[in-house]
């Protein structure tokens, strides 16, 4: 918890600020609040959020390339059972929605799903228990949720953007990509409206894809916080406080087993979407 | 929650990661999961080869069990035959030497009938001549009567 006042605002704010640190004369240093973060403008690094998304990244592709090295095409067992289900799952994904022939969209679409299922995975990790080990480190702030900093969804939906944009130009050619834009649905002579809708088109791409995912984990681990609020307003053994605190027990294990739910399918929403804005990305009409 | 070089940081992290997984972790999965696809098809194939050989075997030994049948019957029937032709010709053989064994006791018997004939012509002769020389009281010459007592035998 929070150093200062144990007040119910501090709680929720201890929270939802990431831990921040930049290069300030020097020295790497980091934030111990939201407006010492603020200050430090853009060239600042959320260490929480790359040391977590690096480490589970990292867990992903060691398992899985682990499997890859030593696979065979005798009868599976253990690990590899279930990286095939995994790899099956996606590909059958991957050939419904996507009609092209591309080395690049099945792989991406396997990154995409088993790296936001892990970061939103970390979620189910009560939410004080990383300041138990953070805390003896005299880190201040540490979200364990990559997914519900803006950063780590807005940096992915950036590299499904570009890669849109990307096979947009390889497919059509750049003039049949600006004329994608321009030409329709109205004609020549609409072209500054064109512009306009095909562009919101264009862009909603990317924030849809960012702003879902970063939405519903961020108001999960929102109403994680604020279920732990209801034992810690405890004061002695009183009626009041015991409910608090068996209602704690009861929601959050709740919500736990509704998040399991939310956890596999905000990243199964954004593996699929990315699916699908390529698939329109390497065809011609729309 | 403020917009900052994380984002670069992620969009790198996220770029390398599709890059890793691209390079090392898809293909072989893929590959060995079509070889493994392939497989079972071929084994499938395989099953349905051997179902099929089988039928045509179980067909085959039929039909060279009839065929196996057939030709016991026929080598029965010839057997049979062979035996009564057998028995056929035994019986014309042992009726042959039987002919041939009456015959030549029948010729035995004969010779034996001539030969009791011949030596009761001479006992009989004897007899005539001690008879006749009782009746005249006096010895006979065989010697000089023999060739009227060989006439005498000749017509007995």
């Amino acid at each position: 918890m929070s150093t200062e006042d144990l007040t119910t605002s501090a709680y929720i704010k201890h929270h939802l600020q990431n831990l921040t640190c930049s290069f300030q004369e020097g020295h790497f240093h980091c934030a111990h609040s939201a407006e010492e973060a603020k200050a430090m403008g853009f060239w600042a690094f959320n260490m929480d959020t790359l040391v977590v998304s690096l480490v589970l990244g990292l867990v992903f592709l060691f398992t899985f390339s682990k499997v890859a090295k030593n696979i065979s095409a005798d009868v599976p067992s253990g690990i590899q059972n279930f990286v095939e289900w995994v790899v099956e799952f996606i590909d059958s994904s991957v050939r419904g929605s996507f009609n092209g022939r591309s080395a690049l969209v099945a792989p991406l679409a396997l990154s995409i799903f088993a790296w936001i299922f892990l970061m939103n995975l970390m979620d189910l990790v009560p939410i004080d228990y990383i300041s138990l080990i953070t805390q003896p480190m005299g880190i201040g702030h540490f979200k364990l949720v990559p997914t519900t900093d803006p950063n780590a969804t807005i940096g992915m939906a950036i590299g499904v953007f570009l890669l849109v944009l990307f096979y947009s130009i390889q497919v059509k050619g750049f003039g049949g990509f600006i004329g994608e834009l321009t030409l329709q649905p109205f004609g020549k002579f609409g072209l500054p409206v064109n512009l306009f809708l095909e562009g919101v088109n264009l862009i909603a791409k990317p924030v849809s894809l960012a702003l879902r995912l970063f939405g519903n984990m961020y108001a999960g681990e929102m109403i994680f916080i604020l279920i732990a609020l209801m034992g810690a307003t405890w004061v002695s053994f009183s009626f009041t406080s015991t409910l608090l605190f068996s209602s704690q027990i009861l929601l959050s294990l709740g919500w736990a087993i509704f998040h399991i739910l939310i956890v596999t399918l905000q990243a199964f929403i954004f593996m699929t979407l990315t699916i699908v804005y390529l698939d329109m990305a390497h065809q011609e009409h729309h | 929650m403020n917009i900052n070089a994380t984002l670069i940081g992620q969009t790198i992290m996220f770029a390398l990661f599709v890059w890793f997984c691209m390079k090392f972790v898809w293909p072989p999965i893929m590959a060995a999961l079509d070889a493994r696809n392939k497989r079972i098809a071929d084994g499938l194939a395989a099953a349905e080869r051997g179902k099929n050989d089988l039928a045509l075997a179980a067909k085959r030994s039929a039909e060279i069990l009839r065929e196996a049948k057939e030709k016991v019957s026929e080598i029965i029937a010839l057997g049979d035959k062979r035996a009564s032709e057998i028995v056929e010709e035994a019986k014309a053989q042992a009726k042959i030497e039987s002919e041939r064994i009456v015959t030549a006791a029948r010729a035995e018997i004969e010779q034996e009938v001539f030969r009791a004939k011949e030596q009761l012509r001479t006992q009989v002769s004897a007899i005539a001549l001690a008879g006749a020389g009782k009746i005249l009281g006096r010895e006979i010459d065989a010697t000089a009567h023999n060739d009227l007592l060989d006439k005498l035998v000749a017509e007995i």
